[in-house]
């Protein structure tokens, strides 16, 4: 009895929470057919801001998942005086609201800023265009490979890479047989969360982007353009691409959720 | 150090500096430029401390409600079974995954003007809050259930054997082992609320003094060049999220020490 | 080699093209313009600029135009974002590009530009639901007790701006003292219930089903209605004349380009578009071609120039001063009492 009523409470809190926002996306896109959505988010427009949140994607990504695990293994492994000040950098973007993020980034590359002098002296745009809106989807998204990592680090311990060490392996060779196979699903679940937070960035970006139509709009400004425009169909549609890349992160992020003693 | 160690740090720290420090470190000074009297003006203008007031309002009530809801779904995803557990349990993570403009179109969409549901709150506090119950909902969830699967059920078992009532079993026995879980989700549900934008900044109306949160009073500042008063605001901000991290790196320590 | 690590080089190769690919796409065009402009006239661009890119003096020109609140416009370019020409709701923004070296600040000489540089001119009008239930045809009847009213924020938007002064300068044309007028407008922010950031995002708040009556550029307004939006407008009998600026930059690479297009838009040609879509143009032989469109019988039109209000010099300091201005004051007031 009481695990009925429990369960009820919490579906109920879920269903309210949760599947009203999923249904109404789908719905209001959709609402006048599937014809007019799909024309919304064919546009050059759409297609440029889908493509522009993928370039910026594939490389905040990558970048962040070499960082994610090197900085992984200097916690764990190689412990040095500032390692906290560290640990507290890394897991800062966590906590952190996009909007400070992408005004930190205003300050940098500004006119008037530390390097803006310098940047616009050489014609170098980092503000207002594609590498501003990289260092900032970067910036909110630097975590997760991290923290992913460092927990498996920490149990696999070092008995078998010492014991390849003593065997004559290199440092890359340990790494590539040893370490990288114990943690590879740590990687991956960590890629998994760093890619769905890149997709999703908004408020860092809004920030940085100039808001040049056509140029400088991911596809989360691009929703908010087409809204801000009347075009509901428009932002709906959009919603709804985003909001299957986000279901086919869900799915990808409970295929690979650490289960409890796997490794 | 080796060699390799040697490279690793310089790479991670020189990408680290150019990612996260650098930028904060030029927020910082920002806010030091206009003196340390303007800092303190632009700090406590009443605008910027009205809107921290209802940021820090909302996000401990969200934080607050989510320590029990999260706690409540964590566990019927664990203990319960019942047919689309699976589903359910994925669908925890929507809020992570959907970007935020898109949570706020939905908000707005379900609960504004043109509510289906008839609901019209858009433009409220009220609005503020549910827009934050959406994204804050896995936090606790997450935390918590791990706990909650690890937990040694013969414990329980053991306490209902010897007579203990269902309320006391969990009061004493398992709430103490859940609640570094619950207090980390429930830190990392503040720190997100406290600065959460895009599922807010078009459902509340902005109104100064009534329904604008410290991010949003941030992005209206930047956005008519008051850089100072930008600055301030966000330090704070910044000050809050190290304090959460802290607050969370002691529960972790406390949780570990707990449990050896 | 195992598959992830198959993989994950392949990332990293990916990496390291897409950075160099990314940089050379962005590689420029032969004169590319960019054009920076507040929220409304972006349907009268995205006509003008295909006309303008018809004439021999903009063949081979391409353009990237970004579009947003004046006030966050005037910031971001303040801030770097690069433009050619610049395209505002009101002088003080511009005024802020020109102390930023950005403008220069013989901009609005008449030597240069026989219209000083304004490009197109507005009113302020009440847009409400169709049939007018709330019966709101005077600037008083937004003072009447459960009218919410919709406006911008006059802190990022310039549309408010517009609204601001509109409605101070109207009372103080009907007869009231400086104080009184004061009193009525933060009466009037009293019954504001929602503030966006810009013209353009207050018109989809009201056509969101908010509020009774959304104060909004007389060109907004028209143009919605046009598309089929379920709203009216009405003009308010005084009102102030909006005069909205654009220019040239002084940071421009393509200045003969640039100029071409500033000089493009004064032609009969660009004007008739920005008629097309609700602004009043300021060339006098066009506006009479759309003297149906654009009533002026019976309003009493001042401008901001006019010496009760003396200029945006006087009137932006004065009332839109973070700190000491009227409406800092009055937002203040007015979120305090019922927050």
């Amino acid at each position: 009895m009481r695990r009925l009523t429990l369960r009820t409470v919490a579906l109920g809190y879920l269903a309210l929470i949760l599947l009203g926002p999923l249904s109404i996306v789908f719905w209001r896109a959709f609402e006048h057919g599937f014809g007019p959505a799909w024309s919304a988010v064919t546009t050059p427009e759409a297609i440029h801001a889908f493509r522009l949140t993928i370039e910026i994607a594939a490389i905040a990504v990558p970048a962040n998942t070499i960082f994610g695990v090197l900085c992984a293994l200097l916690i764990v492994r190689h412990p040095f005086p500032g390692k906290g000040l560290l640990n507290a950098l890394v897991d800062l973007p966590l906590a952190l609201s996009p909007v400070v993020v992408g005004f930190s980034l205003f300050l940098l590359y500004g006119r008037t800023g530390w390097f803006g002098s310098w940047l616009s002296k050489h014609g170098v745009q980092v503000l207002f265009a594609m590498p501003s809106m990289i260092l900032a989807t970067a910036f909110v998204s630097i975590p997760f490979v991290v923290r992913e990592v460092v927990p498996v680090l920490r149990e696999i311990g070092t008995d078998q890479e010492q014991a390849a060490e003593t065997l004559g392996a290199s440092q890359w060779q340990v790494f590539r047989r040893v370490t990288f196979p114990a943690i590879r699903w740590a990687v991956a679940y960590g890629v998994v969360l760093t890619t769905a937070r890149s997709l999703g960035e908004y408020g860092a970006v809004s920030v940085v982007s100039g808001r040049l139509g056509g140029q400088t709009e991911t596809a989360t400004l691009y929703v908010s353009d087409r809204y801000e425009n009347f075009d509901i169909v428009g932002a709906y549609s959009a919603s709804v691409v985003l909001a299957l890349m986000a279901i086919v992160v869900l799915l990808t992020m409970n295929l690979l959720r650490p289960k409890e003693g796997v490794h | 150090m080796s060699p390799f160690s040697g490279l690793t740090l310089g790479v991670v720290v020189s990408y680290l500096s150019l990612v996260v420090a650098l930028p904060l470190a030029a927020l910082v000074w920002q806010s030091t430029k206009s003196g340390s009297t303007g800092f303190w003006q632009s700090l406590t203008s009443p605008e910027a401390v009205s809107a921290l007031e209802l940021t820090l309002l909302a996000s401990l009530a969200v934080a607050l409600v989510n320590a029990v809801a999260g706690t409540v779904i964590a566990w019927v995803l664990v203990r319960d079974e019942f047919p689309g557990k699976g589903v359910v349990n994925a669908l925890i993570d929507l809020p992570f995954a959907l970007p935020t403009i898109v949570a706020g179109l939905t908000m707005l969409a379900l609960y504004g003007p043109r509510s289906p549901v008839g609901i019209d709150v858009a433009y409220t506090r009220s609005a503020i809050v549910l827009a934050l119950l959406f994204v804050t909902l896995p936090f606790v969830v997450r935390t918590v259930q791990p706990v909650l699967q690890e937990l040694d059920h013969e414990l329980e078992e053991a306490a209902e054997s010897l007579g203990a009532s269902n309320w006391q079993t969990f009061s004493r026995i398992v709430f103490p082992n859940l609640l570094p879980g619950i207090l980390s989700g429930v830190a990392l549900a503040f720190a997100k609320a406290v600065g959460e934008f895009g599922s807010i900044v078009i459902i509340t109306g902005n109104i100064p003094f009534k329904t604008e949160v410290s991010s949003v009073y941030i992005f209206g500042q930047i956005e008519s060049g008051n850089t100072s008063g930008a600055a301030a605001a966000s330090v704070v901000l910044l000050a809050i999220s190290f304090g959460v991290l802290l607050l969370i790196g002691a529960l972790r320590f406390w949780a570990t020490r707990h449990h050896a | 080699m195992p598959r992830l690590t198959r993989l994950l080089t392949l990332l990293a190769t990916a990496f390291l093209v897409a950075i160099p690919t990314i940089c050379a796409s962005a590689a420029g065009k032969s004169a590319n313009l960019t054009l920076v402009a507040y929220s409304t006239p972006k349907t009268s661009y995205d006509q003008i600029i295909p006309a303008f890119e018809a004439t021999p003096a903009g063949s081979g020109v391409s353009f990237s135009t970004s579009y947003g609140a004046s006030g966050t416009q005037a910031a971001a370019v303040v801030a770097g974002l690069k433009a050619d020409v610049v395209n505002l709701s009101l002088a003080p923004d511009m005024a802020a590009l020109v102390r930023a070296g950005i403008v220069s600040g013989s901009w609005s000489s008449k030597a240069r530009n026989k219209y000083r540089g304004m490009v197109t001119h507005s009113l302020v009008v009440f847009a409400v639901r169709p049939g007018n239930p709330k019966k709101i045809t005077t600037w008083d009847d937004l003072l009447k007790p459960g009218v919410d009213v919709i406006t911008p924020n006059p802190f990022t938007s310039g549309g408010a701006r517009w609204n601001v002064i509109a409605a101070y300068g109207a009372w103080r044309k009907a007869g009231a003292t400086h104080k009184q007028a004061v009193a009525k407008l933060t009466k009037l922010f009293q019954h504001v219930s929602v503030q966006d950031t810009s013209a353009r995002n207050a018109l989809q708040t009201f056509l969101s089903g908010k509020g009774d009556v959304l104060l909004s550029y007389e060109n907004e307004a028209y143009a919605a209605k046009k598309a089929g939006q379920s709203l009216q407008y009405r003009i308010p009998r005084r009102g102030i004349l909006i005069e909205n600026p654009v220019a040239v930059t002084k940071t421009t690479s393509s200045p003969a380009q640039a100029n071409a297009f500033v000089n493009y838009l004064f032609t009969p040609k660009a004007q008739a578009l920005f008629a097309e879509n609700g602004y009043r143009p300021v060339v006098p032989s066009v506006f009479k071609k759309y003297a149906s469109t654009f009533p002026t019988k019976k309003l009493k039109i001042f401008k901001i120039t006019d010496g009760f209000l003396g200029g945006w010099a006087t009137v932006q300091p004065q009332f839109f001063d973070p700190k000491t201005g009227i409406m800092a004051k009055i937002e203040a007031k007015v979120g305090g009492v019922t927050g």
